[in-house]
């Protein structure tokens, strides 16, 4: 309760909520709205926004609906965005618990091994990933999930090393808890908050980087996505602005509002921090 | 007589809407005068700092004055602004804090610090401020000025630390000084120099002094008149001595009555206990690691032999870094001690692997210091009892039973089962804490300084706790303490532990009435307020109200 009302006291953090809400609702709805494919040629080419009232966001340069391909494009961003995060976290958590509480060699293997993919600049290795296994939606969501979880693996072992030596865990080892009980019972329910928040952003940079590849071309051929939008419109940039325009809306709006979000879980996950920035 | 350095007259401070009472500090009458110590004590949440912190102008943003006015040499300081405070600050009021670790800043020389005092009140020339400087290094006592003036904080001891504060706080020649819990993170024979330090530099300079505390040991070594707060009223203002001696107040009475005793209380019959735990010849090394070069070693427990009846004490006692926690630790292989041995009745612990002990960690058992770091904060309080049956194989329903006849015998009520840790008080939660050891029916407990985190009273109600429960369980104790007025009053038999050995082991009496090494006489000596203050631990009954 006194969680929701410290989130709610945060403005920004509900606006983000809201278009988020938005976001989703368009996502479900989309089958309904525009129930055929959004690749087929309804029109002729280079509509402008509300030169026809069927085609409020106009054609692209094919004739295609641009307000269809943004709804069902709203569908793949998201549903990127939590599986790859949620694979991540799958990855990135355990691992990082390991490190955290058996320390010494252990903790030198797991972190090297984290390292070794940090020191890889991640964009260039979701594009060598996807190219690999062929563009597809579950190899993007691999690409993305192995680029994002070095993150999470750290953040998780700090939090793990420093509870790890707090008395309650101690106490857990004095009474004869198994290890594995102890890791899950008593360590990580009490890394919950940070890990929330982390994957709050992540989800917002996997949107991020998903339209990246769609972009250049590496998007799922049989996905309608907001990135291969951008990237199919930008060659007409300055006759037909709209084909590039609203789909960039559409990141610019999700991203910013995971992260209104993030921040505002943040705010209201640690008080007494958010207290103090003030 | 006179005229008074500080008067504080009626003073009001209203805390937030949402704190546990509307006001801090109620109608606050006090005064010091020149070259006196007042000392202004009380348990935590009295108001004893936000009598300093307002007196300083510091109070935290949500404490506002609400009445009253704070005079220093005739001059209300409760309507002054900030900057006219800042102007006072340092050359009229001097403070010193608890945390010597922290009140220094750690990438700056001692000397610029201290001189940083000087430039912010634009007294003296680049030159003088040096040499003033070095003068009040060697003031406080700190050997060779040049090299500590030159040296970074970490560089220097806690007790350094803390005398470079107190030069800080002289070097405008203030005509107050404020010293807010000054000793408590020392050790005792630190605390022991600090204090006459305070007191001598007191009396050279005529400076008044206010001394904030919780410890009457202090209280007698040091006050010349002593307030007694409780819950942000003066309950009690007197003369030390007649206040240490003749207490009016019933709370001050109380509060007295907690002390433990240096005097311990005639021993108890143990001649036909059987033997339940000896530890032989434990050591353990920490080695730091270094990449290129061999780490630092040090021997935090070097050949530790000693052995406890069923039904017995033994106390640990050491200063920070004797290594008296590591023993308690190893003995719990909670750390892997390098050698010796460890036995709990009949059965070799030391040669099990950890998953073979693990059903043996029945047999002995831990409560551990900070209560409010010790329980899992997700956890209710009965799962938290429980979970050490559960682990060992008995049906959670059955434990959760378990759990609530314990917290009846810890002296809680059965339902607080199903609250949460944050809902309760320290000395409640560390009944809680007691409760988990016990749930496993164990031999032996060692008890890593299960006290020192609570106020006097509540103390004095848990280690009563203790000692019932060890008459009823027949618990062989092993208590790991810095606080030789608890041990004397805990103890059946005492070990002082320095640099990772154990330099004596006597029984309690013979030990504080004949000690035989060196270091445990400078321990006793150190000890504040001597054989004045203090009772033995009978008098202070275990109303279980903590």
């Amino acid at each position: 309760m006194t969680f929701l009302r410290r989130f709610a006291r945060n403005r920004g953090a509900l606006i983000g909520l809201l278009v988020l809400a938005l976001i989703v609702a368009a996502a479900v709805a989309a089958p309904v709205l525009y129930p055929t494919s959004p690749w087929r040629m309804v029109s002729r080419p280079f509509m402008a926004p509300f030169a026809l009232e069927r085609f409020p966001l106009g054609t692209d340069a094919l004739g295609r609906d641009v307000a269809a391909g943004l709804m069902h494009g709203a569908r793949v961003s998201l549903l990127i965005g939590f599986v790859s995060t949620l694979v991540a976290l799958l990855i990135g958590v355990p691992l990082g618990a390991v490190a955290g509480y058996f320390g010494g060699i252990v903790d030198d293997l797991c972190m090297r091994f984290t390292e070794l993919f940090q020191t890889v600049p991640s964009f260039a290795l979701a594009i060598v990933i996807v190219a690999i296994l062929q563009p597809s939606i579950t190899s993007i969501v691999l690409a993305i999930a192995l680029v994002s979880w070095p993150p999470v693996t750290r953040l998780v072992r700090g939090e793990v090393l420093s509870l790890r030596s707090r008395d309650y865990v101690q106490a857990a080892i004095t009474v004869g808890q198994r290890t594995p009980r102890i890791i899950f019972g008593q360590v990580l329910p009490n890394t919950v908050a940070p890990i929330i928040v982390m994957a709050s952003l992540m989800i917002a940079s996997a949107i991020l980087l998903e339209s990246s590849l769609s972009f250049l071309g590496l998007g799922d051929p049989n996905l309608m996505t907001w990135g291969y939008m951008v990237g199919a419109g930008r060659t007409r940039l300055i006759e037909a602005w709209w084909i590039s325009f609203f789909p960039g809306l559409a990141i610019f709006l999700a991203v910013l509002a995971l992260n209104l979000v993030g921040e505002g879980l943040s705010d209201a996950l640690n008080p007494r921090l958010a207290r103090e920035a003030r | 007589m006179t005229a008074p350095v500080l008067e504080i007259e009626n003073l009001t401070l209203a805390l937030p809407a949402m704190a546990d009472r509307p006001l801090a500090i109620q109608n606050l009458s006090l005064s010091i005068a020149p070259g006196e110590t007042l000392c202004v004590v009380g348990e935590s949440g009295s108001g004893k700092s936000l009598t300093a912190l307002a007196t300083i102008g510091l109070l935290p943003r949500a404490v506002k004055p609400a009445g009253g006015a704070i005079r220093l040499a005739g001059r209300d300081l409760l309507p002054l602004s900030e900057r006219e405070m800042q102007d006072i600050r340092g050359r009229e009021i001097g403070m010193i804090f608890q945390e010597p670790m922290t009140s220094l800043n750690p990438v700056m020389r001692v000397a610029d610090q201290i001189s940083e005092t000087f430039e912010a009140h634009g007294a003296l020339d680049r030159r003088g401020r040096r040499e003033r400087t070095l003068e009040l290094i060697a003031e406080v006592g700190l050997p060779d000025p040049p090299a500590i003036a030159r040296a970074y904080p970490h560089e220097l001891s806690g007790g350094q630390r803390q005398r470079v504060m107190i030069a800080m706080a002289l070097a405008m020649e203030p005509k107050l000084i404020i010293a807010d819990e000054p000793t408590t993170a020392l050790d005792v024979t630190t605390q022991a120099q600090i204090l006459k330090l305070i007191d001598a530099l007191r009396k050279k300079h005529g400076t008044a002094v206010m001394f904030i505390t919780h410890d009457f040991g202090v209280v007698a070594e040091i006050a010349d008149r002593v307030a007694v707060l409780q819950h942000g009223i003066m309950v009690e203002e007197g003369p030390a001595a007649a206040v240490l001696h003749m207490p009016q107040h019933d709370y001050t009475k109380r509060l007295l009555a907690a002390v433990p005793s240096l005097v311990p209380p005639p021993p108890k019959d143990l001649s036909g206990a059987p033997k339940a735990f000896q530890v032989k010849d434990l050591s353990k090394t920490y080695r730091g690691r270094g990449f290129f070069r061999r780490g630092r070693e040090v021997k935090a427990a070097d050949h530790v032999s000693f052995e406890i009846g069923r039904g017995e004490t033994l106390g640990l006692v050491g200063e920070s870094g004797s290594g008296k926690s590591t023993v308690g630790r190893c003995v719990m292989r909670l750390i892997e001690p390098d050698e010796g041995q460890i036995r709990i009745g009949d059965l070799s612990i030391r040669e099990l692997t950890q998953a073979q002990f693990r059903p043996q960690r029945k047999r002995i058992q831990m409560v551990f210091q900070d209560p409010f770091a010790s329980l899992n904060p997700r956890r209710t309080v009965g799962r938290i009892i429980a979970e050490g049956p559960i682990a060992q194989g008995v049906p959670k329903r059955e434990a959760l039973e378990k759990a609530r006849r314990l917290l009846d015998l810890v002296g809680l009520s059965a339902n607080a089962a199903d609250r949460y840790p944050h809902e309760f008080s320290g000395g409640q939660r560390q009944r809680v804490g007691i409760a988990r050891a016990l749930a496993l029916e164990p031999e032996v407990l060692v008890a890593d300084e299960p006290v020192s985190a609570l106020d006097v009273s509540v103390q004095a109600q848990i280690l009563a706790l203790m000692q019932d429960l060890q008459k009823r369980l027949g618990l062989a104790i092993l208590f790991v303490t810095h606080d030789l007025r608890v041990a004397a009053q805990m103890c059946d038999r005492i070990a002082v532990m320095q640099k990772g050995k154990i330099v004596e082991l006597q029984p309690t009496a013979k030990l504080f009435e004949n000690p035989q090494h060196a270091y445990t006489k400078a321990l006793l000596a150190a000890v504040p307020g001597g054989r004045d203050v203090g009772a033995t631990l009978a008098a202070a009954g275990i109303e279980p109200s903590g």
